[in-house]
């Protein structure tokens, strides 16, 4: 059947995006794979909309859509505010604070 | 040319975020067009929004209401919500003034993205949708990554913020996965229509099941529970402080509000389910928060701890449910909302310009050397503690009992037990400032402005007073649980 | 038939829009010819370089703004698709939306994001 295929599709990108963000150190790669998340996400929500015929989930994603491009918008901003301090973009430097 | 019929709309349900909004763009277009000057007052248009606000919830109270399109909610419950996260952003901008005005960062976007954020909260708190809330929960979020970085200069503000970002991204990503499956099994997103549909055709339970799961990681991400609390410490500790208050108090109410409606109105019929997976998450929130706050030295770091072990207790009352656990979790997340705001405004006091004084052993000797500050911190750390008379005792005591009520005799003693560690930590801070030699120097006379003693006074009267007179603000939280 | 002389009408329109701006600046523009202006693409950028180069932190502020002012359309087309039948309200709701970009689009000028020094 087709929609098993595309929710396949979107839980193997859904993974590989979680273990993106667990497993690269560099910020901006990180965002690129939690933006991979949320497009699985959103290819999961066209799926079953398509799967019964219902406009909700579309809308939704015209929703993700713009939520997720404000969130990388913000992301950057942080990551270019921190790169004017410190001059990297590793997550594994980001370490002033223990406790 | 057919219409489209257009949805029942109604704008007077939507005012006080109307309000808030205006407000935060009225605010953006002053920080550019009225150059530098007199942005104090910046401040003083955000807190009368708010207070605005306020008012048109309290109006709103007692008429429930549901519009757009079944999308939004207006009901007691999300008004006392709204009201607790005016709280907090009421005082966060009153103890900002001079903060951000040390710290060479007060400007307009700080007020807005403030007031941006509690819209964020008032629209997760009011979603009867999961578009709504994962919209609300988006704007609250974006709007704290910015403001947990918004000390640019400073590298941990750095940090903390870009933690955040990762974390809450992360945790937004599997809870909209949820969302997704959800939906798939249900075929809406509107919260009544889905627990009535997967009430009666159990043939998709287990794609809910596994949606619910991801929904609930993405929620104990926003509340911090352990094990999703990771985050919580660094960003707690290199937010700026006003912010770090204001992370503690509005956000969680409001990620708690939308828990409470997502698991008590769509997935009800998973209930036996899902409560088993609270009552862990309130044991280990509560035990892990109490055992790491006990070896901290950074105050703000401690208080990061601490706030997660109260997640743990409102937790304790989330897994009694029922309307006295509800109406023991709203009564407590105002009063924790007073306390550790109060707190914080006496952390960002003793903290001074470049927050370089966070650690405990700053505070030894200031009982002694500004008597008056130190007796309100004692006041605000013996209700934290939930040491009786003060309101955080009554808070836990309602709670602990909810949970007796129902039969949950092993969480309560675990929880009364978790409360006996936390008067350790907590009254190591007032042993610091008593009995330690004192080291440092006064502070100077301008570090408490009017705004700050008002903050001060404001949490004073809910920690302490409100632990003397509960009764008011227990029934106004009784007759506010979505139970009946 | 009938229906598609207004898509033939817009691409005659179209087409004769570029040749006359090709042609008008052929023959009023003034001609300078060194080696950027001959480039293929024209912006500011070599378009042969090792893939490992970084680019200036200024693009990403540029990319930050464009993505957000470039999202709004999204929400434009389905608008637009459905403009008549929406009526009234649906251009309000619409103006509403774009008046608050506006204050958005306001702010990043006056704060000078969008000069590139």
């Amino acid at each position: 059947m087709m929609m098993n295929n595309y929710l396949m599709l979107s839980a193997a990108l859904f993974v590989i995006g979680a273990v993106g963000v667990m497993i690269r150190r560099n910020v901006i790669v990180v965002m690129m794979c939690i933006e991979l998340m949320l497009n699985a996400a959103n290819l999961s929500f066209i799926t079953f909309a398509n799967y019964r015929h219902d406009m909700t989930g579309h809308a939704f994603v015209f929703m993700v859509i713009a939520v997720a491009a404000a969130e990388a918008a913000v992301g950057l901003a942080v990551v270019l505010a921190m790169f004017r301090n410190r001059e990297t973009v590793d997550v594994d430097e980001m370490n002033s604070m223990k406790g | 040319m057919e219409m489209i019929p257009l949805p029942q709309i109604s704008v007077g349900a939507i005012a006080p975020e109307l309000t808030l909004v205006a407000a935060a763009m009225i605010i953006l277009m002053l920080e550019v067009f009225t150059i530098s000057k007199g942005r104090d007052n910046l401040a003083y248009v955000a807190l009368a929004a708010v207070g605005v606000a306020g008012y048109l919830v309290i109006e709103s109270l007692g008429s429930p209401m549901t519009t757009f399109s079944k999308m939004y909610v207006v009901d007691d419950f999300s008004g006392f919500i709204k009201l607790v996260c005016l709280l907090g952003a009421g005082m966060t901008i009153l103890m900002s003034v001079k903060y951000t005005r040390d710290e060479g960062i007060d400007g307009g976007e700080y007020y807005s993205l403030l007031l941006f954020a509690t819209t964020g909260m008032f629209f997760m708190v009011s979603g009867a949708d999961l578009i709504t809330i994962f919209l609300g929960l988006e704007t609250m979020s974006i709007s704290l990554y910015a403001l947990a970085g918004y000390a640019r200069g400073r590298l941990a503000s750095n940090e903390a913020s870009i933690k955040y970002f990762i974390l809450g991204a992360l945790s937004s990503a599997f809870m909209l996965y949820g969302m997704s499956m959800i939906y798939g099994a249900a075929g809406v997103t509107n919260l009544h229509e889905i627990a009535r549909i997967i009430g009666q055709n159990k043939e998709n339970i287990h794609l809910v099941m596994l949606g619910g799961g991801l929904v609930l990681i993405g929620f104990a991400f926003k509340i911090s529970a352990v094990p999703f609390h990771m985050w919580t410490p660094d960003v707690y500790q290199g937010a700026p402080t006003p912010i770090t208050a204001f992370m503690s108090a509005g956000p969680k109410a409001a990620a708690f509000a939308a828990f409470i409606r997502v698991f008590s109105d769509a997935l009800i019929s998973l209930q036996y389910q899902w409560w088993i997976i609270v009552w862990i998450l309130a044991v280990l929130t509560m035990t892990v928060g109490n055992l790491i706050a006990l070896s901290q030295e950074n105050i703000k770091r401690m208080f990061a701890y601490s706030s997660i072990a109260h997640a743990g207790y409102i937790l304790v009352g989330f897994t009694a449910g029922g309307k006295l656990g509800e109406s023991a979790m709203l009564f407590y997340l105002l009063i924790y909302t007073f306390m550790n705001i109060g707190a914080f405004a006496i952390v960002a006091i003793v903290g001074q310009q470049g927050e370089e004084r966070t650690s405990v052993s700053d505070f030894a000797g200031l009982g002694y050397r500004h008597p008056l500050l130190g007796l309100a911190m004692v006041a605000l750390l013996f209700s934290l503690a939930g040491i009786p008379p003060t309101a955080g005792f009554w808070g836990k005591y309602y709670l602990f009992t909810a949970a007796l009520d129902q039969g949950y005799v092993w969480l309560a003693i675990l929880a009364a037990l978790n409360s006996v560690i936390a008067v350790f930590y907590y009254l190591r801070v007032i042993v610091v400032m008593y009995m330690r030699e004192e080291k440092g120097e006064s502070l100077p006379q301008n570090a408490f402005p009017a705004s700050i003693v008002v903050v001060i006074l404001v949490a004073i009267y809910g920690s302490v007073l409100l632990g003397i007179t509960p009764g008011g603000y227990l029934a106004l939280a009784a007759s506010s649980s979505l139970a009946h | 038939m009938n229906q598609y002389i207004p898509v033939l009408l817009m691409f005659a329109a179209g087409a004769g829009v570029a040749v006359a701006m090709l042609g008008l600046s052929e023959l009023l523009g003034p001609k300078l010819r060194f080696r950027e202006k001959m480039e293929p693409f024209e912006c500011g950028e070599n378009q042969v370089v090792s893939p490992k180069r970084r680019f200036s932190v200024r693009f990403y502020l540029i990319a930050m703004m464009f993505i957000i002012f470039d999202i709004e359309a999204v929400f434009l087309f389905p608008w637009a698709v459905v403009f008549q039948s929406l009526g009234l309200f649906g251009f309000v709701e619409m103006m509403i939306f774009i008046l608050v970009l506006a204050v958005g689009l306001v702010y990043v000028w006056k704060k000078g994001a969008l000069e590139w020094e």
